[in-house]
């Protein structure tokens, strides 16, 4: 089971602020998050690293990023 | 393909090379401590263009030309170029009025700003001080759930229209060229004293604006998100471009003997230290509800962000507004009527910010 966060739309700081929520509040240990810029992805992968969720995987669908970081 | 740009060590160098080029902009007939000021040179080209009748401060700036357009071509070299728009136009337009206005009242941007501290001008850190509040006045209310809404994708001409303002723009100043001596050339201004008759030679910044432009984009040089995500998440990462940008610009003015200590006769500047604190409260504030620091707003523009460019048409909306009400300040100080509107412009801010909110 894994937690999902979409913000695809949303420019920054929003994705990071959604991704690094629902790492605080993660009962999983994995978490989808849905971006569709470049900027956006990068930065949710930085800020998933800084907490140690560094195993990360993109996958790019219909002009977005799904990444799937875990613990 | 990895973005060696958007590694630490690339912000770094993107930050310095900013650095370097701004104080090279300014060895090569920029003004001082002003090698590249987006607000200030947004304020310029909305004087050229006869928004504003303030005559020393009236000239096309070729790097605001430059940072579109290079930021455009990495955006489509890349593939990052994404026409997209909707989230709370309106809002945006009116953030990037009272920006404008607040960065007029300390007399340059956050840019400037570092610019003008490692020039040795110590009212920046006044100004700094205001900035670092005002952001963390935002960043509160990014905590509380603030935000501007989703943008929508797009048809592909939103995309382009800001870049194609910027050839529009610069095909103008080919066929309006400066005349030596004349404050006018057919339909444009042009200064022919005081800060808008400064500057490098026109090849020189276009081709300096167009490296920034390129460079910002990849690297997504951001001198609020710097201050932003120290304050909001404890992350370093945009702030060590902003760093980079100081320390460079430092050594060059050490090197080239531009470093002049002191608050008093520094050039473009003014001594009150409480507006030059409270007009960056508010440009500060209002670029973190907004997203992005005014350069940033114009590599977004130029990689398809309608809504930044609408930004960036409120930050000329507003320099025209700071120069017909006599808002800007000038180097004998801030006025009562730019007073007024810094508080205007914070309670407007306020109310974005406790409105715009989704419940969290």
């Amino acid at each position: 089971m894994s937690k999902l966060v979409d913000a695809r739309g949303l420019s920054c700081p929003q994705p990071v602020i959604k991704t690094l929520n629902a790492i605080k509040t993660a009962d999983t240990s994995e978490i989808v998050v849905l971006v569709d810029t470049d900027t956006a992805k990068e930065n949710v992968i930085r800020a998933a690293k800084s907490e140690s969720w560094d195993e990360i995987d993109i996958k790019e669908e219909d002009g977005a990023y799904r990444i799937t970081i875990r613990k | 393909m990895k973005n060696v740009l958007a590694t630490r060590r690339g912000i770094i160098c993107v930050g310095a090379v900013i650095g370097i080029l701004a104080i090279l902009l300014q060895y090569f007939g920029n003004p001082v401590n002003m090698g590249v000021c987006v607000a200030c040179f947004l304020r310029d080209t909305t004087g050229a263009l006869g928004l504003h009748r303030a005559p020393v401060v009236q000239y096309v700036r070729p790097e605001i030309i430059g940072f579109v357009l290079g930021s455009f071509v990495a955006a489509i070299v890349f593939k990052e170029f994404r026409p997209r728009t909707g989230s709370a136009p309106i809002i945006r337009f009116v953030l990037g009025a009272f920006a404008m206005i607040g960065a007029l009242i300390f007399l340059g941007c956050p840019w400037r700003a570092l610019q003008r501290l490692a020039g040795g001008d110590f009212n920046a850190i006044l100004g700094l001080i205001g900035l670092f509040v005002g952001i963390w006045i935002g960043t509160l209310f990014l905590k509380n759930g603030y935000n501007l809404g989703v943008t929508q994708k797009t048809r592909s001409s939103v995309g382009w229209v800001f870049t194609i303002i910027m050839i529009g723009l610069l095909i103008l100043v080919l066929l309006n060229p400066q005349i030596e001596g004349e404050s006018q050339s057919g339909v444009l201004f042009y200064s022919i004293e005081g800060p808008g008759s400064m500057h490098a030679p026109f090849i020189i910044s276009i081709v300096f604006g167009l490296i920034i432009g390129f460079l910002a984009q990849r690297s997504r040089f951001c001198t609020m998100g710097a201050i932003r995500d120290l304050i909001l998440f404890r992350h370093m990462h945009l702030f060590l471009g902003i760093a980079g940008l100081f320390i460079a610009a430092l050594i060059m003015n050490l090197i080239l003997n531009q470093f002049n200590p002191g608050f008093a006769n520094q050039p473009i500047a003014h001594t009150m230290h409480i507006w030059n604190f409270g007009g960056m409260v508010l440009a500060g504030l209002a670029f973190t509800l907004a997203g992005g620091c005014p350069g940033r707003q114009l590599f977004l523009s130029g990689e398809g962000d309608g809504d930044a460019a609408i930004f960036v048409v409120g930050m000329i909306a507003g320099a025209a507004f700071a120069h017909n009400f006599g808002l800007a300040s000038s180097g004998a100080g801030a006025t009562t009527a730019g007073i007024i509107a810094l508080f205007i412009g914070l309670i407007v801010c306020l109310a974005i910010g406790f409105t715009m909110r989704e419940r969290v």
